[in-house]
């Protein structure tokens, strides 16, 4: 391996990114029209001993081809079990999806029966969980589960399919792909197996990738590279993808549009500038606030009081105002506040408790 | 460990110079000097030490690690998983044996102290843990853990250790109430503060903190770095902060080293080392890291290979097999340790080789314009 | 591989030497076995006689010279001479030997058709009929000593329902093989260790249904049966089938008192039983060694098993 490397480093003086294209235009040129994903009003709740706990609670976005989305959120605040319904794994009996609608290429997935989506999972919409380490089983080869996909999903046996495990491999770069097919998850390295993840995630090209905050316990340097991976098969793909993540670094770097999600709701989305340059929500200004800068000396940060709210002891109305730094009665807070567009494609809940600016939106609504 | 007879006296135990370490002793709460720490791996089958069968590998995971760490501030390890920053926090524990190398607390040589000296050192020497989950007993109530402690090492009655975990726990945002609490009954920012509680409860003064808010939710980490820093100011504390995130780092700590493979590579005061990184790796790692803004564009700057494991590593510069510069095989330091050399006149220190210096289109431009 | 055999191959003959050496001076420090001859006419042996006696079986010498004296020639094969039986213990152990080991295969056989496919329907039906089914018969299993279990058996099959074709074996010698006399001893041997095996696979099984590679594999589109009998099994089988493996061998020491309710001719009731009633410590001290040898072999056999089944687990010295 070192020899291999030292090869290519004598080869050529510096090695850089060859995709190093403006933020500006990194990703934008691959959104197009089309929508590809259509979830609307999308309710999940758990029912256990403490209560019914409403982990999502009525949410609704669209997603374009080629466009990456952005969910933001902390723990408990629905974004993970907003991933497994629209997978439909959430796990059934204390969970279950009450209403709404997943639209799929044009198809309702949640009107769909366990057969039909046992063939949507994994082909048109498919997952790439959090921790590589735990996420491949470690009793079967490489070879093994990549090749089940693509089994299952394209019909491939054989010699046929090693091939396409080998092309699959190789299009997430890794490097030896047929040797590597070969190995079992623990004699790869954290990035290679996330790699493998991905890999298992593209091979059937799906329409929809969901990620979910993939790329936590990896490395700084190996974070970069798999990102840019997922942006290198997005522009030759135009698949649409969906970050799951707390990281709003990622979110800069990656996402199109962004969906800020609050105890098991948006409280916020527009495109990620807007985000970053003009947050309406106390949340998201806060939670943009509080995270310190690598660019330049931060001075204290800001913090958001209190802490993220327990699902099944929600408070009526927002269930952000006990956090929020604003003034407001508690009759304001109790009013359950709708999400409404304020500019162009700019979402935000409002509610007098979290909005600063909620007069100058007020006619929008009637409370 | 052996008391020595002599016991050396503070006053004259000298700190030996070390390039890069600039504080003076009476400044420094912490010195650590040639600081190693290996580990055999893969054991041979050997009989009276010689290896019959297979061969023993040599996990370096500190090796050759020198620094200050000055009364009252912040000094940052920074570097990726296997560079050796949370086995440099062990050795500082005591939790490890160090291979090779000292340790000096407030000038004094920790591997000769007196069984006294040690005690005092354990006590102004803490810790806060990197998963809040995993670092408390769930068996043990609040009062329990924070207390303890003071049960173990020093004389306090039970209401006196009563009254001061209530007041600790006032001090890092918590009610005098909850120390009856089991710590499942926490959330993950309280059970760090508890934590933190637990840390100063022997007014210590050196803290180690490993990647203290990484498992924790992204609003809730603001609370605990301002808590840390303004417990910093009040009772003027030292912390040595490993951490991973270069923009915590930069947040927090005073002086930061980079590590790579148990060695650091470049060393200094934050500001003057994030303002001009000088080593490849630091750029490297400046460049991948994520941006806080999306017009913010950084060009990548792709090191070859992957990280390589700490075990058997290279007798010259251990970052020469990482290098994207062409590495001259023959160069006395592809076989011999560099040393760190000053940058400028500043605070600055980095380890200068042929392939090890960034040249100006590797610099990273943090700011990206 | 070859590093991880010959340290196991040195830790085996410790362990040997070591269980050997402590049944070898817990033995001295009962009877003296030279009891074994006194007639029971009253009259005992003379001074001299119980002297000659000594010399003859070796006890004059210190010892470690007797100790030393037996463990070589253990080695080599030979344990020596019965006292009671005046038969070579070699002898007295390959006669006893196949029939303990018919009943271990014919328990073990049991033990897992019942306990292992339990366990995996309890974990899978958590919370269900079948799950209570199973965690009933293993309450059972574990709750009842096998004497009981093997003394109900014996009272309801063979005595009270008199026209079973249940049969047990003929005394002395070695039983027929006729599933007529296997059944109830197998059963009796199986139960317990089934329940163990039911509960050790359920647990496993619920943790692996919990983890992240099986959430993948549905995510991959794999249908719920084939995640569970391909992805989910493989994982949770690795503890219960080690463990069996171990029970196994304990079995073929002899499972005790199987052997002697049932009046099974096997190693644990005519070798081990008997020799520690008279005190026969030639054959006391051969059937040990043979039970260390299988247990350390047995062992060994887990262990490789283990990389077979997971490949993560590496004999030479393990990840670091």
């Amino acid at each position: 391996m070192t020899t291999k490397s030292k090869k290519s480093a004598t080869k050529k003086t510096v090695k850089r990114s060859s995709k190093t294209s403006k933020a500006a235009d990194f990703g934008r040129r691959t959104v197009q029209d089309e929508v590809v994903l259509s979830v609307k009003n999308l309710k999940t709740q758990f029912n256990t001993k403490w209560g019914t706990v409403k982990a999502v609670d009525g949410i609704s976005f669209d997603l374009k081809k080629g466009e990456t989305l952005g969910i933001v959120g902390e723990s408990g605040s629905g974004k993970s079990v907003t991933s497994l319904s629209l997978m439909r794994l959430v796990p059934s009996p204390p969970g279950e999806i009450v209403s709404g609608e997943v639209n799929l290429n044009g198809r309702d997935l949640l009107k769909l029966s366990e057969k039909k989506m046992t063939e949507v999972r994994g082909g048109e919409i498919s997952l790439i969980l959090q921790d590589p380490m735990t996420a491949l089983n470690p009793c079967f080869s490489i070879e093994n589960q990549v090749g089940e996909g693509i089994r299952i999903h394209q019909g491939i046996k054989g010699k046929n399919l090693f091939e396409k495990v080998v092309d699959a491999l190789k299009s997430v770069r890794i490097p030896a792909a047929d040797q590597r097919a070969k190995d079992y998850p623990h004699q790869l390295s954290g990035g290679m197996r996330q790699r493998v993840v991905g890999a298992i995630g593209i091979s059937s090209n799906p329409s929809v990738i969901i990620a979910d905050e993939p790329t936590t316990s990896l490395d700084v340097t190996i974070q970069g590279a798999y990102l840019r991976l997922l942006k290198q098969i997005q522009e030759e793909t135009g698949v649409g993808i969906i970050f799951i993540t707390h990281d709003f670094g990622i979110v800069a770097k990656m996402c199109d549009r962004v969906a800020v999600m609050y105890a098991g709701r948006i409280v916020e989305s527009a495109d990620v500038r807007t985000i970053f340059n003009n947050p309406i929500h106390e949340y998201t200004k806060a939670l943009i606030e509080s995270v310190p800068k690598l660019e330049q000396k931060t001075g204290r940060l800001t913090q958001i009081e209190g802490q993220p709210p327990a699902l099944w002891d929600l408070p009526e109305g927002d269930s952000f105002a006990p956090r929020s730094t604003l003034k407001f009665s508690e009759k304001d807070a109790k009013i359950r506040p709708e999400l409404v567009e304020v500019s162009k494609d700019h979402f935000v809940q409002l509610s007098k408790s979290s909005v600063k600016d909620f007069k100058k939106y007020a006619h929008l609504v009637d409370y | 460990m052996t008391t020595k007879t002599e016991k050396k006296i503070n006053t004259k135990n000298i700190v030996p110079n070390e390039l890069g370490c600039t504080t003076p002793t009476k400044d420094s709460i912490l010195q650590v000097r040639n600081l190693r720490k290996h580990y055999e791996v893969n054991k041979a089958l050997s009989f009276f030490g010689k290896d019959i069968i297979g061969k023993t590998d040599l996990l370096k995971a500190v090796d050759n690690v020198s620094f200050d760490v000055p009364k009252g501030k912040t000094f940052g390890l920074v570097g990726e998983s296997g560079c050796g920053k949370t086995t440099t926090g062990k050795l500082i524990l005591q939790l490890e044996n160090p291979t090779a190398g000292e340790i000096y607390f407030q000038g004094e040589d920790v591997a000769l102290m007196s069984k006294v000296a040690l005690v005092e050192y354990r006590k102004s020497v803490q810790a806060v843990f990197q998963d809040p989950w995993a670092s408390l007993n769930p068996r043990m109530r609040v009062r329990d853990i924070v207390g303890e402690p003071l049960q173990i090492a020093t004389t306090m009655t039970k209401e006196q250790i009563t009254k001061r975990v209530g007041d600790l726990l006032e001090e890092v945002g918590l009610n005098e109430y909850q120390s009856n609490f089991y710590p499942h009954e926490f959330s993950g920012g309280q059970r760090q503060r508890i934590g933190i509680a637990r840390a100063l409860a022997l007014n210590p003064k050196l803290i180690i903190l490993d990647e203290p808010v990484s498992a924790l939710d992204v609003s809730i980490r603001a609370q605990i770095m301002n808590l840390l820093v303004d417990l910093q100011n009040e009772h003027d504390l030292a912390y040595v902060l490993i951490a991973h995130n270069l923009a915590t780092v930069r947040y927090m700590c005073h002086r930061t080293a980079v590590m790579y493979l148990g060695v650091i590579q470049e060393m200094g005061d934050t500001e003057t080392v994030f303002n001009n990184p000088q080593h490849i790796y630091t750029n490297a790692l400046m460049s991948a890291a994520l941006p806080s803004h999306p017009d913010i564009d950084r060009d990548e700057l792709v090191l070859p290979g992957e990280v390589v494991s700490p075990i058997n590593p290279p007798s010259g510069d251990v970052f020469q097999t990482r290098t994207p510069l062409k590495v001259d095989t023959k160069h006395k330091y592809a076989n011999n340790r560099p040393p760190l050399v000053q940058v400028g006149k500043k605070d600055h220190w980095v380890v200068e080789t042929p392939w090890s210096i960034a040249t100006k289109e590797m610099k990273v431009n943090l700011a990206g314009i | 591989m070859i590093r991880f055999l010959s340290q196991r191959l040195v830790s085996s003959i410790v362990s040997i030497i070591g269980a050997t050496l402590i049944i070898f001076l817990l033995v001295q420090l009962h009877n003296d076995p030279r009891e074994l001859y006194v007639p029971d006419s009253g009259y005992g042996l003379t001074q001299e006689q119980w002297e000659m006696l000594g010399e003859k079986m070796g006890f004059n010498d210190p010892l470690p010279v007797q100790y030393w004296n037996w463990i070589s020639g253990a080695f080599m094969g030979d344990f020596g001479v019965s006292l009671a039986q005046q038969v070579p213990v070699r002898e007295i152990i390959q006669r006893r030997m196949w029939a303990t080991i018919e009943l271990a295969i014919g328990g073990w056989t049991f033990a897992i058709l019942l306990g292992i496919p339990t366990g995996v329907l309890a974990a899978v039906k958590r919370g269900t009929f079948w799950d209570y089914i199973g965690r009933g018969v293993a309450i059972v299993g574990q709750g009842a000593p096998p004497f009981v279990i093997g003394l109900l058996l014996i009272v309801i099959f063979a005595v009270w329902l008199q026209d079973t074709p249940f049969e047990l074996p003929a005394a002395g010698r070695p039983p027929k093989f006729s599933i007529k006399t296997y059944i109830l001893p197998c059963i009796a041997l199986g139960w317990p260790a089934a329940a163990g095996l039911m509960r050790l696979t359920r647990s496993a099984m619920l943790e692996v249904l919990d983890s992240e590679f099986v959430k993948l594999a549905r995510a991959k589109g794999v249908g719920w049966n084939t995640v569970i009998y391909k992805h989910a099994l493989k994982n949770a089988l690795i503890t219960p089938l080690t463990s069996a493996l171990l029970l196994f061998s304990g079995w073929l020491n002899g499972a005790l008192v199987i052997e002697i309710i049932f009046g099974w001719p096997g190693i644990g009731y005519d070798a081990l039983f008997t020799a520690v009633n008279d005190n026969d410590f030639p054959l006391l001290q051969g059937t040990v060694f043979f039970f260390v040898v299988i247990f350390v072999i047995f062992a060994l056999l887990a262990d490789l098993l283990y990389t077979v089944i997971d490949p993560r687990v590496r004999l030479t010295g393990g990840e670091k």
